[in-house]
């Protein structure tokens, strides 16, 4: 079957994954989105790396001293706060996040992410997403299956420099959610149309499909 | 309490000497002193200075150029440090021309190396970065099962920061996410100059309600609102 990126799949199924309480910082790009799906029955509270917790949707007049990390215009929920860089930083590498979502280049087998520089093409800087890694409690990347020739972006091993090492635990693309076993992509859901023969023929790392995997639809 | 000098922009970029490692404060230009910034952008004389700020602002066609960006096109530093480039088209090219020395890191690092050099700290040990191309050339420390870098104090010849309400004193209120970086490179400059929105008298603002204290500020700017 062809392959067509649905990023409704892994922003939804991510959504899913929050309870009400956790605090989350989600990437720029991609995981930004996940705000939009998370479900109306919880509270979940984003933190953005510019300095506030509490981050609301889209303002219906921009304040330009209200900002993401992204440099868009946001907003802030009743009971949100602002706080300087140290203070965010604190909350980000501290382990006081209890996810942090982001996109990735690579993912790799042993738990590395690559998705900041592709060198002598893109070098825009790590920004925060070193921190963020080492930082959170959890780490999910979030993406493409495949890229945009095809080629499966989950490796044995990353070819482009780290993002973070052994920092990763659950990979979410729009075929499959996997978690880490053995040293291997532990493979816990694949997402209709894919099937587990589709996820495990095109993905590069050693695949251990769990016993229990679920095919499921999620939108 | 003692007034700190009110100067204009004009004679705040004139602080600037050659070759000086200048701070700036704003995340993609939200919270820079834009005031200043133009002032510089018009009147700096020198080439060879070092821009310490954590992005390179917005520089992309199509966009409004903001925060510390109009200095870049300017090219009036011939080194950059910070942690992100990905929005100024400008400062990419002038890294791969070799016109301008770029050296970016992690977010985190970069914050706590400023604080360091504002706190009198020898350094920072930070597991940020630790298997990654960041550890290169740097001592690496295990501390308790688990390896750190030593990350090395950052500081500045002169910082321009801002503010939303200064007093005369130098007391300052930042704005919601435009506070960012600006309390910690209060800290880690020789000259601290602070654009603020408004200029009030001492004792108009509660003491409860400081964010950066006048301390740290040795200039202040009247800024646009």
């Amino acid at each position: 079957m062809t392959y067509e990126f649905n990023k409704e799949v892994p922003l939804t199924r991510v959504g899913q994954l929050f309870k009400h309480g956790d605090y989350v910082n989600l990437g720029i790009g991609i995981p930004a989105d996940i705000a939009n799906y998370i479900p109306s029955d919880r509270t979940v509270i984003l933190q953005s790396e510019n300095g506030f917790l509490g981050m609301g949707p889209d303002p219906e007049v921009p304040d330009k001293d209200l900002q993401t990390a992204g440099g868009r215009p946001s907003s802030i929920l009743k009971g949100g706060c602002f706080f300087d860089s140290v203070i965010s930083f604190t909350m980000i590498r501290g382990g006081h996040l209890d996810y942090t979502v982001l996109g990735y280049l690579e993912v790799d087998q042993q738990q590395n992410i690559a998705n900041y520089k592709i060198p002598g093409v893109r070098f825009p800087g790590m920004g925060g997403a070193m921190d963020l890694v080492v930082g959170a409690k959890k780490v999910i990347v979030v993406g493409t299956h495949l890229d945009k020739s095809g080629k499966s972006k989950l490796l044995d091993q990353c070819t482009l420099p780290l993002t973070g090492v052994k920092a990763v635990h659950m990979v979410v693309t729009d075929a499959a959610l996997f978690t880490f076993k053995d040293g291997k992509f532990f493979l816990e859901e694949v997402f209709e149309p894919y099937s587990v023969d589709w996820v495990v023929e095109n993905t590069a790392g050693d695949v251990l499909v769990s016993d229990d995997v679920k095919v499921v639809k999620i939108v | 309490m003692i007034e700190k000098p009110i100067i204009s922009p004009k004679e705040a970029s004139d602080l600037i000497n050659s070759g000086d490692a200048v701070m700036c404060s704003g995340f993609m230009g939200c919270g820079s002193a834009e005031t200043i910034i133009n002032a510089i952008t018009e009147n700096c004389p020198h080439r060879d200075l070092t821009l310490i700020c954590d992005d390179g602002a917005w520089g992309m066609e199509g966009n409004p150029r903001n925060g510390v960006s109009p200095m870049i096109y300017k090219r009036i530093f011939s080194k950059f440090i910070g942690c992100h480039i990905g929005l100024n088209q400008e400062l990419q090219r002038q890294s791969l021309a070799g016109e301008t020395e770029v050296s970016l890191m992690p977010m985190g690092t970069f914050i706590e190396r400023v604080r360091a050099g504002g706190a009198g700290l020898g350094g920072i040990l930070t597991p940020t970065g630790v298997g990654t191309e960041v550890e290169e050339g740097k001592q690496k420390i295990n501390i308790n099962g688990r390896d750190y870098l030593l990350e090395l104090p950052l500081r500045a010849n002169i910082a321009f920061i801002k503010a939303k309400t200064v007093d005369k004193a130098g007391n300052l209120i930042h704005n919601q996410t435009a506070r960012n970086f600006n309390s910690v490179i209060a800290t880690a400059a020789d000259i601290v100059v602070v654009e603020a929105e408004e200029i009030v008298e001492i004792g108009a603002l509660d003491p409860n309600l400081i964010h950066t204290p006048f301390i740290f500020v040795d200039y202040i700017v009247q800024g646009e609102k």
